[in-house]
Parts: C-alpha cells; structure tokens; sequence
C-alpha cells in the first residue's frame, strides 16, 4: 500500500520569516495539464508594504557587508541549490510538464547563473569604478555601490531561470529586493525561499510575493521607499502606468524584456542598480 | 576709501559683437522662430540685451528633422578620429574666444566675471578637449566592443551655468556619435547662439548641432518629439518627474541631473581656515545657484559657535555688485521669478524660528540682488533645511557624533552632493562610504572636471556627467541582446523547456 504524500504549504517569504498572506488569500497553482498542484499565498498591497520595509531595514547590513563576504553567502546558496537539485527539478515537472532532463538543466544554467553572479560580488566595483586624472591636487575615484531596495517583477514564463536572473544580479552589490515571483510557475521560488532561509543570507535581503502581479506592482512602483524597479517580467501588464508612478521618486526603472533572452546574465544587470559615487579628496602641496 | 573698498574694475564688453537679434540655429544655419520673439535681459541691470527667437513646435521638429539627416548621412559615417578631431577644434575656439563667452555670459546670467572667466569658460573648454580624445577610443567606454551611438539626442539646459552645461552635454554626445538639438533656458539663450558661431567656424557638418531658443513649451516639444533617441536634462527634480512620466513607455534613453540639498560636513578636527572658506565656496559660489551647493552647512556642535563667529566675518568682506566688475564675489540673482523664490523660502525660514543673518551690504536699485545669508537655529524639519532654494542662502544646523552627521545629511530625498571637512583621513573615507550623494568633497567643495563623474543619487537624478561613464551615457552596446557576459551559453535547450 502506498504511502500517503504529505503536500507543502506554499507561503510568502518576508524579512527572514514565511507568513501567509495578511488578507488571507490563496490562489491554486494548476500543473502542466491543469490539475490542482498547491495553493499558493495571495500577496496584498499591505504585504508588499511589508516586504519592502523588511528590505528596507535590511539593506545596511548587506551593502556594507564586504565584497568577499556577500560572494560568499551567495555562493553558498548556489551549493544549497545543487543539494536540493530534485525538489526543484521535481516542481519544474510538475508545474511546466517538461521531461526530468529538460528541468534538470534549467535547474544546472539556474546554479549556473547564480555562482557567475556571485563572484562578481568582490570585482563589479574594479570593472565599472575608476580613479580620474582630474586637473589639479585631488585624489579622486569612482565607485559604484547600491542603490538600495529594488521591486522586481520576475519574469513570468519561467519558474527558476528567470527568478534567478532577476534577482541574483540585484544582490551582488548590495541592494535587498522584494519579487513578485511569477504567478503560475511560483513554486521554485518559494522552494528558493526556503535555500535562503536556511543559508547564510540576512532575513529581508531577499523578500518573495505571490499573487498578482498586476494587483501588487502600481503598491511597489508607487512605494517611496523602493530606490529601483526591475520589469523584466512585466511584459503583460500595464508596465507604461507602473514606469510613470515610478517617476514620482525619480526611481531606476529597467524595462520589460520577453522571450528566452530575458535577463541574460550580464554586468550591466548589475551596475543597473549601482549608483556611481565620485569622492574628491585634496592632496598637499609639498 | 576702507581697505576694503576697491574702485571700480569692470571687465570692458567692447570685445562682445552682439547681434540685435538672434533666430535658431537649425541646420547649420541661424533661421527666424516661428512664435514671438522674446528679449534676454541682464539681471544685474534689467536692460535688453538681445531679441531671442522662439522655436514653436514646428520649429523644433525642423531642428530634429536635420539631426536625424545629420546623424544619418555624415556624422554616423564619420569616423571616430575625425569627430575627434572636430570636438578638438571647437575646443580651440572655446579657447580663442574666451574672455568674450565669458563676458556674455556674466551679462546673460549674472554671474561673477571671475567666475564665468576663471570656472565656467576653461571648463567648457576642458569639456570639449577631454572628450574630443573620446571619440577614437568608444571600445573602453565600458559598454563592450564596437558600441554604437544612440542616434539623435534632446537635451534641456538650466540657466545657473548657460555654457558650462551645454558643453557638458553636447561634447559627450559628439563624441560617442550623436547629433543634437539643444534647448538653452529662456533666462540665458546668448552663450548658447555664440557658441552655434563657434560651430559654424569649426566647420562641423550643418545639423550635427542644433539650438532652439524658448520656454518650457519649447522643451516639452523637444523631449515629447517621437524622432528623439536620447533624452538629457539638467534642472529641477519637479521639471525632472515630468519628464521621467512624459518618456515612460518610449524607448527614449533618459539621464536627469536634478536639485540637490548638499550637506557641508565640518567636524571638530577640520583645518577651520580652510574649511571657512570652503563653506563660502559651497553656498556663495555663482550666488547659489548651483545644484550641488553645500546648502546645509552640518556642523560639530563644539565648535559651531567658533564657525559662525569666523563665517560671519568672512562674509563682512564679500563684495555683492556688478557681474563685470572683477572684483565681484557676488553677482546677481538669475531674474525676478528666482529672486522671489528665493525671498520667500528666506521668510518662511524666518517665520519658522530660524535666526537670519546679512553682513552689511548696498546693494545695486536694479536688477535682481540678494544678499548673502545665513540661518542659525534651523531645524531639520524646516522649510530652508528640506527645500532647495537655489540662492545665497546657508542653513547651519548641529551634530554631535559622526553617526548623527551622517543621518542628518542623508535625511534629504536628495542625494546629489556633500562636503566633509577633517584632518582625519579614515573619519572622511568611513564617512564618504555612508554619505548617500553622488558627489562627495573632501576637505574642498564645489569642484568640477570633465574627467570626474557627476550625477545623483535618489530625487537628485540618474546618470552620470563627466568621465568614462558620462561617454556611456550616450552609446548602447554593439547589438541588443549581446551583453558582456562571460557566461559559457549552454542555456539555449533548458530555456526551450521553459517555453513549453
């Protein structure tokens, strides 16, 4: 006789804590064929409210970690991962209807990606900072650093790749993120969730939505306290309306981008959400 | 006649060749505006300088007609070296005519002849050297191989530093590729249209570099035109969001250098002498009118009463006066609406409970003065410690202990500048890591160089002027969809799964 599976409760991730949402919600997450696969947490203006001040109180202790230190935590997330290669290649089946081999290598490129970001932690600011040759008696250098709490609608067509290359290049330089995960392939996320949880990351580093993204983004594109606004998977929604509540705090906006080349692992990803930093100092005239 | 009395050395206008009228410069060429003419006054005496064209909507779509006809049958054919070697020329003429751009501009805006002689014109001319040497090399501008220029560019200038800005603006653009249509502020069009002669000497192929002359109108018609590539503004956060909203959509690229409320951090071991003048340089430098000004002056509480003191008498010998004059500290205030604003933020500091201050100064019956100024007592909640007021006003406020320096200066939806005064190298480098700005002055304030980025941080903008990042602000990479990544791409079978 076989034994009773026992399912998981699929709930949202906000500062270091997995609550369900406060209003309650739920919504059914359906596998490739249409059938019932989990209920998901239905994400609320207030609990985006609360992601983002979990991210917000968060982003001292991240950007002023060390260069070292954060691609390190990253990095340990990546063997986190690969430990738990079968659970996401089990949901990835699940909820896409793809072959084990076909999600077992989404699952490889999405650890991939991540350890590729990760050892840009301590190398960004050499890449895209610089000393300049001013004229007159001055030091005087360039560097990038976080900007600080970045929303960002992960693109929606795919369950871990995508999550991670939205996410991954936000953190190497410090900046913590609240994601709107995608809203029918949420499971990896989640199940990511529960890797950051159990690694090395501070709590509200890294805060995770389900639900609608079209209900929650305007909250996040319109929140004062978010410094950027990541669309990459934004495509289908009204993303010109979210662009303009953004404008009102001046916030870095990135656009939507579609199709399998979305959110190709690059360094420009990453300085999108620097902010260059030129100090002068004088020198002595001896 | 006190030591500190000077008689008068005003700089001569006889080397200026105005014209009694100056229409648009499209295509190569200055052509009549379509809307009402309007008159560009000084504001140290209020009398007419010169009938400015207005460009109407029309006008402006003439001006990018002929750069985009610019942009695709010379300049994006032209190789690198010989933009180069046009932005050197322009750079040269900058040279040769530069006491004259530097009268006009002191004329047109009112500011110090000092200034626009000894700051403004040798950087507007460094602007264009520097990169003029850009334009061969766009492979090390940090958006990988072979980038390419976005095509034609928009952009809209203030009127705080009329040629500086436009240098600041145009040179970077040539030389990653771009052709122009520059709008110049209502307040100081002249630099702009002298500057389009300079052009015309150069040689530069007609419709490379347009100016169109206006209002706000002539702005939004500017930036709203459909045939724009490239969008770059310097100006107000509130003009900024407009903006931002107006491009939302578009596939415009956007860099805004918006106000600013720079905290001027003096600690306790700051070499006093220097940091005074420092403190002057912040606030005092072109009446205020500066985007990165040190307008909240954040000072150790032991010795906030010695700063005062010092600052108080230092200020006892600014001469306020006529722009011309070479012994001016302090011009005049841009024009009436910026004089009114400037008042009226000054009252509210007042009627708030702030303590004001003035040295003794006569100031000229005409034009539009204001003397220099500055608040005790003020709060972080007031008006004149959150607003920008873009005149010679100082807000002075007090601090304890670094970390109290630094929540206080970071305590501004601003984020565009920031001065820290110290002996103490390690306190300046741990404090500069925390400030939240774009611009961080150690022990100086107010300094500038075309190789040294510039922009904000937060409500003050996004992008970067100046240097290797101010290049990239104007190019994209080879192709889109090719980014520099280092990734080995083995992603093409697992994203097809992901498409199912």
């Amino acid at each position: 006789m076989s034994r009773l599976a026992v399912p998981k409760t699929y709930k949202l991730y906000i500062g270091g804590k997995f609550p369900r949402s406060e209003s309650g919600r739920v919504y059914e997450i359906l596998d490739a064929s249409g059938g019932f696969l989990a209920n998901a947490a239905q994400a609320s203006r207030k609990d985006a409210r609360d992601a983002v001040v979990a991210a917000r109180n968060a982003v001292s202790g991240w950007s002023n970690a060390t260069g070292y230190n954060r691609g390190q935590v990253l990095y340990r997330i990546a063997e986190l991962l690969e430990g738990r290669r079968a659970q996401f290649i089990d949901e990835i089946v699940a909820s896409e209807g793809v072959s084990p081999s076909v999600a077992g290598s989404q699952v490889d490129e999405a650890i991939d990606r991540w350890i590729w970001y990760a050892g840009w932690a301590d190398k960004y600011t050499q890449v895209a900072g610089n000393a300049n040759a001013v004229s007159g008696p001055y030091f005087n250098i360039s560097v990038p650093e976080a900007t600080g709490v970045v929303a960002i609608i992960a693109p929606q067509d795919s369950s871990l790749i995508g999550f991670v290359s939205a996410v991954a290049p936000a953190l190497v330089a410090g900046n913590t993120v609240v994601v709107v995960a995608s809203q029918r392939l949420p499971l990896s996320a989640i199940s990511l969730a529960e890797v950051l949880a159990t690694s090395d990351v501070p709590g509200g580093v890294v805060n995770i939505l389900t639900g609608s993204p079209a209900e929650i983004a305007p909250w996040l594109a319109s929140h004062a306290d978010v410094n950027a606004l990541d669309l990459v998977g934004a495509s289908d929604l009204d993303w010109i309306s979210l662009q303009i509540a953004a404008a009102e705090t001046l916030m870095r906006v990135l656009p939507p981008e579609s199709g399998p080349d979305a959110a190709l692992p690059s360094l420009a990803r990453i300085t999108a959400f620097t902010e260059t930093k030129t100090v002068w100092h004088t020198k002595s005239l001896i | 006649m006190s030591f500190l009395e000077y008689a008068p050395a005003p700089e001569s206008t006889a080397l200026l060749n105005l014209q009694s009228e100056y229409g648009l410069f499209i295509n190569g060429e200055f052509v009549a505006g379509s809307d009402p003419t309007f008159s560009t006054i000084s504001p140290a005496t209020e009398k007419h300088i010169a009938t400015i064209a207005q460009a109407s909507s029309a006008d402006v779509d003439a001006a990018v007609k002929a750069a985009r006809t610019a942009y695709d049958t010379t300049w994006s054919r032209l190789s690198g070296r010989d933009r180069g070697k046009y932005l050197f020329r322009i750079a040269r003429l900058v040279q040769e005519r530069a006491r004259e751009l530097a009268v006009a501009e002191s004329l047109d805006n009112g500011k110090p002849i000092k200034e626009s002689r000894d700051v403004d014109v040798p950087l507007v001319a460094a602007w264009f050297f520097y990169y003029a040497g850009w334009a061969d090399k766009l492979d090390h501008a940090g958006v990988g191989p072979n980038p390419r220029a976005l095509g034609v560019a928009a952009q809209v200038i203030p009127w705080n530093f009329p040629l500086l800005m436009l240098a600041w603006k145009i040179a970077p653009a040539l030389a990653a590729g771009n052709t122009v249509v520059l709008k110049p502020a209502e307040t100081t069009p002249l630099t702009a249209l002298l500057f389009a002669e300079i052009v015309q000497q150069a040689g530069l192929p007609a419709g490379v570099v347009n100016i169109v002359t206006g209002a706000g109108e002539t702005g939004r018609a500017l930036v709203n035109h459909p045939d724009v590539n490239k969008v770059a503004f310097t100006g107000s956060t509130s003009v900024g969001r407009e903006i931002a909203r107006s491009l939302a959509g578009t596939s415009k690229k956007l860099t805004l250098e918006l106000g600013g409320k720079g905290a001027n951090i003096v600690f306790d071991d700051a070499p006093i002498d220097q940091a005074i003048e420092g403190i002057v340089r912040g606030i005092f430098f072109n009446q205020g009118h500066v985007c990165c000004a040190g307008s909240r002056l954040l000072v150790q509480e032991n010795i906030h009463d010695e700063v005062v003191e010092r600052l108080k008498t230092r200020l006892g010998t600014l001469r306020v006066g006529d722009p011309l004059d070479k012994n001016t500290d302090v011009g005049a205030i841009n024009s009436a609406e910026q004089l009114q604003r400037i008042r009226t933020l000054s009252d509210i500091g007042e009627a708030e409970g702030a303590e004001r201050w003035s040295p003794a100064c006569d100031l000229p019956e005409n034009g539009f003065w204001f003397a220099p100024t500055i608040f005790t007592n003020v709060s972080t909640s007031s008006r004149i410690a959150r607003d920008e007021i873009f005149g010679p006003v100082l807000s002075i406020l007090s601090f304890r202990t670094p970390a109290e320096a630094i929540a206080k200066a970071n305590n501004t939806p601003y984020g565009l500048s920031a001065g820290i005064w110290s002996d103490k190298g390690s306190k300046i480098l741990a404090v500069a890591d925390k400030l939240r700005a774009g611009v961080i002055w150690a022990n100086t304030f107010n300094q500038f160089d075309p190789s040294s980025p510039f922009g904000g941080y937060k409500e003050s903008g996004y992008g970067r002027e100046g240097g290797k990042q101010g290049l990239a602000a104007y190019l994209a990479p080879a192709a889109f969809g090719s980014s520099p990544t280092a990734l080995p791409v083995s992603t093409s079978s697992a994203l097809e799964g992901a498409d199912k």
